[in-house]
Protein backbone atom coordinates (compact mmCIF):
# COMPACT_ATOMS: atom_id res chain seq x y z
CA UNK A 1 0.00 0.00 0.00
CA UNK A 2 1.52 3.28 -1.12
CA UNK A 3 0.33 6.86 -0.68
CA UNK A 4 1.84 9.83 -2.49
CA UNK A 5 1.58 13.56 -1.93
CA UNK A 6 2.94 16.44 -3.94
CA UNK A 7 4.61 19.05 -1.77
CA UNK A 8 5.44 22.54 -2.99
CA UNK A 9 8.26 24.74 -1.74
CA UNK A 10 7.33 27.65 0.56
CA UNK A 11 3.74 26.42 0.89
CA UNK A 12 3.71 26.70 4.70
CA UNK A 13 -0.06 26.94 4.93
CA UNK A 14 -0.53 23.38 3.75
CA UNK A 15 2.46 21.85 5.53
CA UNK A 16 1.20 19.07 7.76
CA UNK A 17 -1.71 17.98 5.58
CA UNK A 18 0.13 15.02 4.12
CA UNK A 19 1.30 13.95 7.57
CA UNK A 20 -2.30 14.15 8.83
CA UNK A 21 -3.54 11.93 6.00
CA UNK A 22 -0.77 9.42 6.56
CA UNK A 23 -1.66 9.34 10.26
CA UNK A 24 -5.30 8.59 9.52
CA UNK A 25 -4.29 5.77 7.15
CA UNK A 26 -2.08 4.27 9.86
CA UNK A 27 -4.96 4.42 12.35
CA UNK A 28 -7.26 2.76 9.84
CA UNK A 29 -4.95 -0.18 9.28
CA UNK A 30 -4.45 -0.52 13.02
CA UNK A 31 -0.75 0.28 13.39
CA UNK A 32 0.54 0.49 16.97
CA UNK A 33 0.20 3.87 18.72
CA UNK A 34 3.98 4.18 19.06
CA UNK A 35 4.45 3.53 15.31
CA UNK A 36 1.87 6.21 14.50
CA UNK A 37 3.44 8.68 16.91
CA UNK A 38 6.88 8.31 15.32
CA UNK A 39 5.61 8.24 11.73
CA UNK A 40 3.67 11.49 12.15
CA UNK A 41 6.84 13.28 13.30
CA UNK A 42 8.98 11.75 10.53
CA UNK A 43 6.41 12.53 7.81
CA UNK A 44 5.84 16.07 9.03
CA UNK A 45 9.53 16.95 9.34
CA UNK A 46 10.25 15.42 5.92
CA UNK A 47 7.33 17.36 4.42
CA UNK A 48 8.55 20.54 6.07
CA UNK A 49 12.08 20.02 4.72
CA UNK A 50 10.68 20.07 1.19
CA UNK A 51 8.62 23.18 1.97
CA UNK A 52 11.61 25.05 3.45
CA UNK A 53 14.42 24.02 1.15
CA UNK A 54 13.14 22.66 -2.14
CA UNK A 55 11.29 23.86 -5.21
CA UNK A 56 8.98 20.86 -5.06
CA UNK A 57 8.94 17.22 -4.06
CA UNK A 58 6.99 14.05 -3.46
CA UNK A 59 6.27 12.67 -0.01
CA UNK A 60 5.28 9.04 0.01
CA UNK A 61 4.36 6.46 2.58
CA UNK A 62 4.52 2.72 2.10
CA UNK A 63 2.44 0.76 4.61
CA UNK A 64 3.40 -2.81 5.38
CA UNK A 65 2.18 -4.93 8.30
CA UNK A 66 5.53 -4.77 10.09
CA UNK A 67 6.78 -1.31 9.09
CA UNK A 68 6.16 2.05 7.51
CA UNK A 69 8.52 3.62 5.02
CA UNK A 70 8.46 7.37 4.50
CA UNK A 71 10.24 8.79 1.47
CA UNK A 72 10.69 12.45 0.68
CA UNK A 73 12.20 13.02 -2.77
CA UNK A 74 12.76 16.62 -3.73
CA UNK A 75 14.12 18.80 -6.47
CA UNK A 76 16.18 21.17 -4.41
CA UNK A 77 19.66 22.43 -3.62
CA UNK A 78 20.76 19.13 -2.10
CA UNK A 79 22.77 18.72 1.11
CA UNK A 80 26.50 19.37 0.86
CA UNK A 81 27.43 17.61 4.11
CA UNK A 82 24.86 15.07 5.35
CA UNK A 83 26.59 14.35 8.68
CA UNK A 84 26.62 18.07 9.45
CA UNK A 85 22.92 18.33 8.57
CA UNK A 86 22.17 15.56 11.07
CA UNK A 87 23.61 17.61 13.93
CA UNK A 88 21.07 19.26 16.19
CA UNK A 89 20.79 22.97 15.59
CA UNK A 90 22.59 22.99 12.26
CA UNK A 91 20.42 24.77 9.71
CA UNK A 92 20.72 26.33 6.30
CA UNK A 93 17.20 27.76 6.40
CA UNK A 94 17.04 31.40 5.24
CA UNK A 95 16.36 34.09 7.90
CA UNK A 96 12.76 34.76 6.78
CA UNK A 97 11.92 31.09 7.33
CA UNK A 98 13.49 31.15 10.78
CA UNK A 99 11.50 34.22 11.64
CA UNK A 100 8.38 32.13 11.02
CA UNK A 101 9.57 29.72 13.71
CA UNK A 102 10.76 27.02 11.30
CA UNK A 103 14.25 25.87 10.34
CA UNK A 104 15.70 25.47 13.83
CA UNK A 105 17.97 22.67 12.66
CA UNK A 106 15.92 19.94 14.35
CA UNK A 107 14.23 18.42 11.29
CA UNK A 108 16.69 15.73 10.29
CA UNK A 109 17.76 14.98 13.89
CA UNK A 110 14.07 14.48 14.77
CA UNK A 111 13.62 12.19 11.78
CA UNK A 112 16.67 10.22 12.85
CA UNK A 113 15.43 9.97 16.44
CA UNK A 114 12.02 8.66 15.39
CA UNK A 115 13.07 6.21 12.67
CA UNK A 116 14.64 2.78 12.89
CA UNK A 117 16.53 3.14 9.63
CA UNK A 118 17.44 6.33 7.83
CA UNK A 119 18.97 6.80 4.43
CA UNK A 120 19.81 10.18 2.92
CA UNK A 121 20.86 10.42 -0.69
CA UNK A 122 21.76 13.84 -1.94
CA UNK A 123 23.22 15.36 -5.07
CA UNK A 124 24.06 19.02 -4.55
CA UNK A 125 22.36 21.10 -7.20
CA UNK A 126 19.80 18.39 -8.04
CA UNK A 127 17.97 17.24 -4.96
CA UNK A 128 17.67 15.02 -1.93
CA UNK A 129 15.88 11.77 -1.17
CA UNK A 130 15.28 10.94 2.47
CA UNK A 131 14.07 7.41 3.23
CA UNK A 132 13.07 6.53 6.76
CA UNK A 133 11.76 3.22 8.08
CA UNK A 134 9.67 2.92 11.23
CA UNK A 135 9.20 -0.63 12.54
CA UNK A 136 5.69 -1.50 13.75
CA UNK A 137 6.64 -3.25 16.97
CA UNK A 138 4.07 -5.60 18.53
CA UNK A 139 4.48 -4.06 21.99
CA UNK A 140 4.15 -0.47 20.82
CA UNK A 141 0.76 0.32 22.34
CA UNK B 1 -26.39 -4.20 25.46
CA UNK B 2 -25.20 -0.76 24.49
CA UNK B 3 -21.44 -0.50 24.82
CA UNK B 4 -21.36 3.25 25.33
CA UNK B 5 -23.82 5.55 27.03
CA UNK B 6 -24.64 8.66 25.02
CA UNK B 7 -26.42 11.79 26.06
CA UNK B 8 -26.69 13.00 22.47
CA UNK B 9 -29.61 11.30 20.75
CA UNK B 10 -31.75 11.68 17.66
CA UNK B 11 -35.43 12.54 17.57
CA UNK B 12 -36.40 10.45 14.55
CA UNK B 13 -39.74 12.27 14.24
CA UNK B 14 -38.03 15.61 13.70
CA UNK B 15 -35.08 14.47 11.56
CA UNK B 16 -35.62 15.27 7.90
CA UNK B 17 -32.48 13.54 6.73
CA UNK B 18 -30.77 16.79 5.75
CA UNK B 19 -27.01 16.48 5.87
CA UNK B 20 -26.05 19.45 8.03
CA UNK B 21 -24.95 17.43 11.05
CA UNK B 22 -22.77 14.90 9.24
CA UNK B 23 -20.46 17.61 7.95
CA UNK B 24 -19.86 19.26 11.33
CA UNK B 25 -19.24 16.15 13.39
CA UNK B 26 -15.58 16.19 14.48
CA UNK B 27 -15.33 12.40 14.57
CA UNK B 28 -17.39 11.65 11.43
CA UNK B 29 -19.81 9.78 13.66
CA UNK B 30 -23.05 10.51 11.80
CA UNK B 31 -24.50 9.05 8.60
CA UNK B 32 -27.84 9.65 6.93
CA UNK B 33 -29.48 6.37 5.96
CA UNK B 34 -33.08 5.82 4.89
CA UNK B 35 -33.77 9.50 5.28
CA UNK B 36 -32.68 9.72 8.93
CA UNK B 37 -29.47 10.56 10.72
CA UNK B 38 -27.78 7.68 12.51
CA UNK B 39 -25.10 8.11 15.16
CA UNK B 40 -22.21 5.65 15.13
CA UNK B 41 -22.06 4.87 18.82
CA UNK B 42 -18.36 4.05 19.12
CA UNK B 43 -17.30 7.31 17.53
CA UNK B 44 -19.66 9.80 19.18
CA UNK B 45 -17.92 11.92 21.82
CA UNK B 46 -21.09 13.77 22.96
CA UNK B 47 -19.64 17.18 22.13
CA UNK B 48 -23.05 18.42 21.02
CA UNK B 49 -21.91 20.10 17.79
CA UNK B 50 -24.80 18.39 15.99
CA UNK B 51 -27.27 19.81 18.53
CA UNK B 52 -26.09 23.29 17.64
CA UNK B 53 -26.15 22.80 13.88
CA UNK B 54 -29.42 20.86 13.41
CA UNK B 55 -31.99 23.20 11.79
CA UNK B 56 -34.85 20.89 12.77
CA UNK B 57 -33.93 20.51 16.43
CA UNK B 58 -33.79 16.77 15.90
CA UNK B 59 -30.61 16.27 17.94
CA UNK B 60 -31.13 16.38 21.65
CA UNK B 61 -29.28 15.80 24.87
CA UNK B 62 -30.81 13.31 27.26
CA UNK B 63 -30.50 14.75 30.75
CA UNK B 64 -32.10 13.91 34.08
CA UNK B 65 -35.49 15.42 34.96
CA UNK B 66 -36.02 17.28 38.25
CA UNK B 67 -38.44 14.52 39.27
CA UNK B 68 -35.44 12.33 39.99
CA UNK B 69 -34.86 14.31 43.18
CA UNK B 70 -37.71 12.29 44.72
CA UNK B 71 -35.57 9.13 44.53
CA UNK B 72 -33.27 10.35 47.30
CA UNK B 73 -33.65 11.24 50.96
CA UNK B 74 -31.16 14.10 50.68
CA UNK B 75 -30.40 15.96 47.45
CA UNK B 76 -27.47 18.22 46.65
CA UNK B 77 -27.21 20.59 43.68
CA UNK B 78 -23.83 21.10 42.05
CA UNK B 79 -24.01 24.31 40.05
CA UNK B 80 -21.41 24.51 37.26
CA UNK B 81 -19.50 27.82 37.34
CA UNK B 82 -21.08 28.69 33.97
CA UNK B 83 -24.51 28.86 35.69
CA UNK B 84 -23.48 32.08 37.47
CA UNK B 85 -23.10 33.84 34.10
CA UNK B 86 -26.66 33.16 32.92
CA UNK B 87 -28.39 35.96 34.82
CA UNK B 88 -28.36 39.73 34.99
CA UNK B 89 -25.71 41.78 36.81
CA UNK B 90 -27.75 42.04 40.03
CA UNK B 91 -28.01 38.26 40.51
CA UNK B 92 -25.12 37.02 42.64
CA UNK B 93 -24.04 33.41 43.33
CA UNK B 94 -25.74 33.57 46.74
CA UNK B 95 -29.08 34.33 45.07
CA UNK B 96 -28.72 31.42 42.64
CA UNK B 97 -27.82 29.02 45.46
CA UNK B 98 -30.89 30.22 47.36
CA UNK B 99 -33.02 29.62 44.28
CA UNK B 100 -31.72 26.06 43.97
CA UNK B 101 -32.88 25.32 47.54
CA UNK B 102 -36.25 26.91 46.76
CA UNK B 103 -36.65 24.62 43.74
CA UNK B 104 -36.32 21.59 46.00
CA UNK B 105 -32.70 20.72 46.61
CA UNK B 106 -31.77 20.11 50.26
CA UNK B 107 -28.27 21.49 49.89
CA UNK B 108 -25.72 22.70 47.34
CA UNK B 109 -22.00 22.48 46.77
CA UNK B 110 -20.34 24.87 44.35
CA UNK B 111 -18.35 23.21 41.55
CA UNK B 112 -16.27 26.42 41.61
CA UNK B 113 -14.89 25.14 44.94
CA UNK B 114 -13.88 21.89 43.21
CA UNK B 115 -12.21 24.01 40.54
CA UNK B 116 -10.36 25.96 43.22
CA UNK B 117 -9.02 22.69 44.64
CA UNK B 118 -8.04 21.31 41.22
CA UNK B 119 -6.28 24.59 40.40
CA UNK B 120 -4.10 24.10 43.49
CA UNK B 121 -3.47 20.44 42.49
CA UNK B 122 -2.52 21.49 38.95
CA UNK B 123 0.20 23.80 40.25
CA UNK B 124 1.70 20.87 42.17
CA UNK B 125 1.23 18.53 39.21
CA UNK B 126 3.08 20.94 36.91
CA UNK B 127 5.95 21.12 39.39
CA UNK B 128 6.27 17.39 40.01
CA UNK B 129 5.19 15.61 36.86
CA UNK B 130 7.69 14.18 34.42
CA UNK B 131 4.98 13.43 31.85
CA UNK B 132 5.62 14.61 28.28
CA UNK B 133 4.95 18.33 27.70
CA UNK B 134 2.64 19.95 27.09
CA UNK B 135 0.32 18.50 29.71
CA UNK B 136 -3.30 18.57 28.60
CA UNK B 137 -6.28 19.35 30.85
CA UNK B 138 -8.69 16.55 31.75
CA UNK B 139 -11.54 18.94 32.55
CA UNK B 140 -13.51 18.84 29.30
CA UNK B 141 -14.85 15.32 28.79
CA UNK B 142 -15.58 15.93 25.09
CA UNK B 143 -11.91 16.77 24.50
CA UNK B 144 -10.77 13.69 26.44
CA UNK B 145 -13.07 11.46 24.39
CA UNK B 146 -11.96 13.19 21.17
CA UNK B 147 -8.43 12.21 22.10
CA UNK B 148 -9.47 8.61 22.85
CA UNK B 149 -10.91 8.34 19.34
CA UNK B 150 -8.64 10.51 17.19
CA UNK B 151 -5.46 11.19 19.20
CA UNK B 152 -4.68 8.03 21.21
CA UNK B 153 -0.97 8.84 21.00
CA UNK B 154 -1.52 11.98 23.07
CA UNK B 155 -3.46 10.37 25.93
CA UNK B 156 -0.30 10.19 28.02
CA UNK B 157 -0.23 14.01 28.03
CA UNK B 158 -3.51 14.24 29.94
CA UNK B 159 -3.19 15.25 33.58
CA UNK B 160 -4.52 12.41 35.68
CA UNK B 161 -6.57 14.58 37.98
CA UNK B 162 -10.30 14.32 38.48
CA UNK B 163 -12.63 17.05 37.27
CA UNK B 164 -13.90 19.89 39.51
CA UNK B 165 -17.38 18.34 39.20
CA UNK B 166 -16.23 15.00 40.64
CA UNK B 167 -14.21 16.64 43.43
CA UNK B 168 -17.19 18.80 44.40
CA UNK B 169 -19.51 15.79 44.32
CA UNK B 170 -17.24 13.68 46.50
CA UNK B 171 -16.78 16.44 49.08
CA UNK B 172 -20.51 17.21 49.12
CA UNK B 173 -21.29 13.55 49.67
CA UNK B 174 -18.71 13.15 52.44
CA UNK B 175 -20.04 16.27 54.16
CA UNK B 176 -23.63 14.99 54.05
CA UNK B 177 -22.59 11.58 55.35
CA UNK B 178 -20.62 13.05 58.25
CA UNK B 179 -22.93 15.89 59.27
CA UNK B 180 -26.28 14.19 58.75
CA UNK B 181 -25.28 10.57 59.27
CA UNK B 182 -26.73 9.57 55.91
CA UNK B 183 -25.84 6.49 53.90
CA UNK B 184 -24.17 6.87 50.51
CA UNK B 185 -27.22 5.63 48.61
CA UNK B 186 -29.57 8.02 50.42
CA UNK B 187 -27.77 11.02 48.92
CA UNK B 188 -28.57 12.27 45.41
CA UNK B 189 -25.97 14.58 43.89
CA UNK B 190 -27.08 16.45 40.75
CA UNK B 191 -24.85 18.49 38.47
CA UNK B 192 -26.42 21.48 36.72
CA UNK B 193 -24.83 20.94 33.34
CA UNK B 194 -24.02 23.23 30.40
CA UNK B 195 -23.35 20.29 28.02
CA UNK B 196 -24.19 16.70 27.09
CA UNK B 197 -20.53 15.65 27.45
CA UNK B 198 -20.79 16.06 31.22
CA UNK B 199 -23.95 13.96 31.31
CA UNK B 200 -22.03 11.15 29.66
CA UNK B 201 -19.09 11.72 32.03
CA UNK B 202 -21.52 11.07 34.92
CA UNK B 203 -23.02 7.91 33.42
CA UNK B 204 -19.73 6.62 32.04
CA UNK B 205 -16.92 8.13 34.16
CA UNK B 206 -13.21 8.08 33.36
CA UNK B 207 -12.46 7.06 36.96
CA UNK B 208 -13.81 4.02 38.80
CA UNK B 209 -17.08 5.64 39.79
CA UNK B 210 -18.86 8.94 39.51
CA UNK B 211 -19.90 10.65 42.73
CA UNK B 212 -22.64 12.39 40.75
CA UNK B 213 -26.04 10.69 40.45
CA UNK B 214 -27.54 12.75 37.67
CA UNK B 215 -27.13 15.77 35.45
CA UNK B 216 -29.83 18.36 34.92
CA UNK B 217 -29.73 20.54 31.83
CA UNK B 218 -29.06 24.19 32.55
CA UNK B 219 -31.57 25.29 29.94
CA UNK B 220 -34.30 23.13 31.50
CA UNK B 221 -33.78 24.33 35.08
CA UNK B 222 -33.26 27.94 33.93
CA UNK B 223 -36.90 29.00 34.11
CA UNK B 224 -37.32 27.37 37.54
CA UNK B 225 -34.35 29.36 38.82
CA UNK B 226 -35.68 32.55 37.25
CA UNK B 227 -39.04 32.04 38.95
CA UNK B 228 -37.43 31.19 42.27
CA UNK B 229 -35.33 34.36 42.08
CA UNK B 230 -38.59 36.34 42.00
CA UNK B 231 -40.12 34.33 44.83
CA UNK B 232 -40.23 35.83 48.35
CA UNK B 233 -39.35 32.43 49.85
CA UNK B 234 -35.93 32.51 48.22
CA UNK B 235 -33.26 33.95 50.49
CA UNK B 236 -29.63 34.70 49.75
CA UNK B 237 -27.45 31.80 50.83
CA UNK B 238 -23.93 31.58 52.06
CA UNK B 239 -21.47 31.13 49.25
CA UNK B 240 -17.74 30.70 48.89
CA UNK B 241 -17.58 31.32 45.13
CA UNK B 242 -13.81 31.64 44.75
CA UNK B 243 -12.98 33.98 41.87
CA UNK B 244 -10.43 31.57 40.38
CA UNK B 245 -12.86 28.65 40.52
CA UNK B 246 -15.79 30.59 39.08
CA UNK B 247 -13.55 31.74 36.23
CA UNK B 248 -13.20 28.11 35.07
CA UNK B 249 -16.62 28.58 33.45
CA UNK B 250 -15.11 30.47 30.56
CA UNK B 251 -12.22 29.83 28.18
CA UNK B 252 -8.90 30.87 29.69
CA UNK B 253 -10.22 30.73 33.25
CA UNK B 254 -8.54 27.45 34.05
CA UNK B 255 -5.12 28.79 33.03
CA UNK B 256 -5.79 32.01 34.89
CA UNK B 257 -6.33 30.02 38.08
CA UNK B 258 -2.93 28.32 37.81
CA UNK B 259 0.07 30.31 38.96
CA UNK B 260 1.43 32.55 36.25
CA UNK B 261 5.04 31.50 35.86
CA UNK B 262 4.18 28.55 33.62
CA UNK B 263 3.78 28.70 29.86
CA UNK B 264 0.04 28.11 29.51
CA UNK B 265 -2.00 27.79 26.34
CA UNK B 266 -5.80 27.99 26.12
CA UNK B 267 -7.73 26.70 23.11
CA UNK B 268 -11.50 26.54 22.67
CA UNK B 269 -13.87 25.31 19.97
CA UNK B 270 -13.61 21.66 18.94
CA UNK B 271 -12.17 22.29 15.48
CA UNK B 272 -9.48 24.61 16.89
CA UNK B 273 -8.73 21.97 19.52
CA UNK B 274 -8.22 19.40 16.74
CA UNK B 275 -5.78 21.70 14.93
CA UNK B 276 -3.82 22.26 18.10
CA UNK B 277 -3.71 18.55 19.01
CA UNK B 278 -2.38 17.84 15.51
CA UNK B 279 0.40 20.30 16.14
CA UNK B 280 1.31 18.62 19.44
CA UNK B 281 1.25 15.28 17.65
CA UNK B 282 3.75 16.55 15.08
CA UNK B 283 6.17 17.18 17.93
CA UNK B 284 5.58 20.90 18.31
CA UNK B 285 4.72 22.90 21.43
CA UNK B 286 7.05 21.12 23.85
CA UNK B 287 7.84 24.62 25.15
CA UNK B 288 4.26 24.84 26.46
CA UNK B 289 3.69 23.43 29.96
CA UNK B 290 -0.07 23.12 30.00
CA UNK B 291 -2.94 23.20 27.53
CA UNK B 292 -6.44 24.11 28.62
CA UNK B 293 -8.62 22.70 25.84
CA UNK B 294 -12.38 23.16 25.71
CA UNK B 295 -14.68 21.70 23.08
CA UNK B 296 -17.08 24.64 23.14
CA UNK B 297 -16.20 28.04 21.76
CA UNK B 298 -15.94 30.37 24.73
CA UNK B 299 -15.59 27.46 27.17
CA UNK B 300 -18.46 26.06 29.29
CA UNK B 301 -20.48 29.28 28.96
CA UNK B 302 -20.67 28.35 25.26
CA UNK B 303 -22.08 24.89 26.00
CA UNK B 304 -24.95 23.52 23.88
CA UNK B 305 -27.28 23.49 26.92
CA UNK B 306 -26.78 27.02 28.24
CA UNK B 307 -29.70 29.43 27.84
CA UNK B 308 -27.79 32.72 27.59
CA UNK B 309 -25.93 34.10 24.58
CA UNK B 310 -22.23 33.33 24.85
CA UNK B 311 -21.03 36.90 24.42
CA UNK B 312 -23.44 38.22 27.01
CA UNK B 313 -22.51 35.55 29.53
CA UNK B 314 -18.83 36.20 28.90
CA UNK B 315 -19.11 39.80 30.04
CA UNK B 316 -21.33 38.76 32.96
CA UNK B 317 -18.72 36.26 34.08
CA UNK B 318 -15.81 38.68 33.67
CA UNK B 319 -17.61 41.27 35.78
CA UNK B 320 -18.56 38.72 38.42
CA UNK B 321 -15.00 37.41 38.67
CA UNK B 322 -13.76 40.98 39.24
CA UNK B 323 -16.21 41.48 42.10
CA UNK B 324 -15.41 38.08 43.64
CA UNK B 325 -11.72 38.78 43.33
CA UNK B 326 -12.12 41.96 45.37
CA UNK B 327 -13.99 40.02 48.08
CA UNK B 328 -11.47 37.17 48.02
CA UNK B 329 -9.42 38.51 50.98
CA UNK B 330 -12.04 37.30 53.45
CA UNK B 331 -12.07 33.67 52.24
CA UNK B 332 -10.43 31.11 54.52
CA UNK B 333 -7.80 28.99 52.70
CA UNK B 334 -9.17 25.80 51.17
CA UNK B 335 -7.96 22.37 52.32
CA UNK B 336 -6.44 20.42 49.44
CA UNK B 337 -5.85 16.68 49.62
CA UNK B 338 -3.80 16.19 46.47
CA UNK B 339 -3.78 12.39 46.42
CA UNK B 340 -7.54 12.06 46.64
CA UNK B 341 -7.89 14.18 43.48
CA UNK B 342 -5.90 11.83 41.27
CA UNK B 343 -7.52 9.61 38.65
CA UNK B 344 -6.99 5.90 39.39
CA UNK B 345 -5.30 5.10 36.07
CA UNK B 346 -4.47 6.29 32.57
CA UNK B 347 -7.16 7.09 30.00
CA UNK B 348 -7.46 4.24 27.51
CA UNK B 349 -7.72 4.68 23.73
CA UNK B 350 -10.91 3.92 21.84
CA UNK B 351 -9.72 2.66 18.46
CA UNK B 352 -12.77 3.03 16.24
CA UNK B 353 -11.14 3.86 12.93
CA UNK B 354 -9.60 0.44 12.30
CA UNK B 355 -10.86 -1.26 9.13
CA UNK B 356 -10.08 -4.77 10.32
CA UNK B 357 -8.50 -6.53 13.30
CA UNK B 358 -6.11 -8.22 10.86
CA UNK B 359 -3.51 -5.76 9.62
CA UNK B 360 -2.96 -7.54 6.28
CA UNK B 361 -6.68 -7.42 5.60
CA UNK B 362 -6.86 -3.79 6.78
CA UNK B 363 -4.10 -2.73 4.38
CA UNK B 364 -5.96 -4.40 1.49
CA UNK B 365 -9.14 -2.61 2.52
CA UNK B 366 -7.33 0.73 2.72
CA UNK B 367 -6.06 0.19 -0.83
CA UNK B 368 -9.67 -0.25 -1.92
CA UNK B 369 -10.65 2.92 -0.04
CA UNK B 370 -7.98 4.86 -1.94
CA UNK B 371 -9.14 3.41 -5.27
CA UNK B 372 -12.80 4.17 -4.65
CA UNK B 373 -11.99 7.68 -3.37
CA UNK B 374 -10.07 8.47 -6.56
CA UNK B 375 -13.10 7.38 -8.58
CA UNK B 376 -15.62 9.52 -6.66
CA UNK B 377 -16.22 13.15 -7.74
CA UNK B 378 -14.49 14.68 -4.69
CA UNK B 379 -17.16 17.32 -4.17
CA UNK B 380 -17.96 16.19 -0.62
CA UNK B 381 -21.60 17.19 -1.18
CA UNK B 382 -22.93 14.84 1.48
CA UNK B 383 -25.94 13.70 -0.58
CA UNK B 384 -24.84 10.11 -0.14
CA UNK B 385 -25.33 10.49 3.61
CA UNK B 386 -21.62 10.26 4.39
CA UNK B 387 -19.66 13.38 5.40
CA UNK B 388 -17.22 13.28 2.46
CA UNK B 389 -16.38 11.27 -0.65
CA UNK B 390 -13.56 9.66 1.28
CA UNK B 391 -15.89 8.74 4.12
CA UNK B 392 -18.27 7.14 1.60
CA UNK B 393 -15.35 5.13 0.20
CA UNK B 394 -14.59 3.95 3.74
CA UNK B 395 -18.25 3.11 4.29
CA UNK B 396 -18.38 1.10 1.05
CA UNK B 397 -15.30 -0.91 2.07
CA UNK B 398 -16.72 -1.45 5.58
CA UNK B 399 -19.99 -2.63 4.02
CA UNK B 400 -22.07 0.35 5.18
CA UNK B 401 -22.56 1.89 1.74
CA UNK B 402 -22.67 1.40 -2.01
CA UNK B 403 -21.23 3.43 -4.85
CA UNK B 404 -24.77 4.05 -6.12
CA UNK B 405 -25.31 6.24 -3.00
CA UNK B 406 -23.30 8.87 -4.91
CA UNK B 407 -25.77 10.90 -6.98
CA UNK B 408 -23.08 11.72 -9.54
CA UNK B 409 -22.17 8.07 -9.97
CA UNK B 410 -25.85 7.24 -10.28
CA UNK B 411 -26.31 9.88 -12.96
CA UNK B 412 -23.26 8.59 -14.82
CA UNK B 413 -24.70 5.09 -14.79
CA UNK B 414 -28.05 6.37 -16.01
CA UNK B 415 -26.39 8.20 -18.90
CA UNK B 416 -24.53 5.05 -19.96
CA UNK B 417 -27.75 3.09 -19.66
CA UNK B 418 -29.67 5.69 -21.69
CA UNK B 419 -27.07 5.58 -24.46
CA UNK B 420 -27.19 1.80 -24.50
CA UNK B 421 -30.98 1.93 -24.76
CA UNK B 422 -30.77 4.17 -27.85
CA UNK B 423 -28.30 1.80 -29.49
CA UNK B 424 -30.41 -1.22 -28.53
CA UNK B 425 -33.58 0.37 -29.87
CA UNK B 426 -31.98 0.83 -33.30
CA UNK B 427 -30.88 -2.79 -33.58
CA UNK B 428 -33.20 -5.12 -35.55
CA UNK B 429 -33.27 -8.90 -35.42
CA UNK B 430 -32.99 -10.50 -38.97
CA UNK B 431 -36.66 -11.46 -39.06
CA UNK B 432 -37.62 -7.79 -38.79
CA UNK B 433 -35.59 -6.54 -41.80
CA UNK B 434 -38.25 -6.84 -44.57
CA UNK B 435 -40.10 -3.72 -45.68
CA UNK B 436 -43.86 -4.19 -45.76
CA UNK B 437 -46.15 -3.40 -48.71
CA UNK B 438 -47.67 -0.52 -46.80
CA UNK B 439 -44.22 1.05 -46.25
CA UNK B 440 -43.47 0.84 -49.98
CA UNK B 441 -46.76 2.52 -50.86
CA UNK B 442 -46.03 5.34 -48.44
CA UNK B 443 -42.64 5.91 -50.00
CA UNK B 444 -44.17 6.22 -53.45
Amino acid sequence: MKMEFEVRGMDFNRAGEAAAQIKKALQMVGMKIETIRKTVIVAYEAELNIVIHAHKGILSAVLLPDRVQITAADEGPGIADVSLALQEGYSTAPPHVREMGFGAGMGLPNIQRCSDKLDIESRPGYGTTVTAVIINRPGGE
Amino acid sequence: MQKYFHSVMLDTEKCKGCTNCIKYCPTEAIRVREGRAQIIEERCIDCGECIRICPNRAKLAVTDPLERLAEYKHTIALPAPSLYAQFGPRVKPGDILGALLDIGFDDYFEVAVGAEIISACLAKYLRDSDLPRPLISSACPAVVRLMQVRFPGLLEHIVLLDTPMEIAARLAREKAMQKLGLKDEEIGVFFITPCPAKVTAVKQPFGNRSYVDGAISMSIIYSDIKNALQSPSTIIRENRSPAAGVGWGKAGGENHAISEHWSLLAVDGIHSVINLLEEIERGGLSDIDYVEAQACTGGCIGGPLVPQNLFVSRVRMENLVKILHAEQEQLPPIKVDYDSCKLPGPIKPRPTLMLSEDINEAIKMLEQVEKITADLPGLDCGSCGSPSCRALAEDIVRGYGESSYCVFKLKEKLQILAREMVVLSQMKPPAMGRETLKDNQNKQ
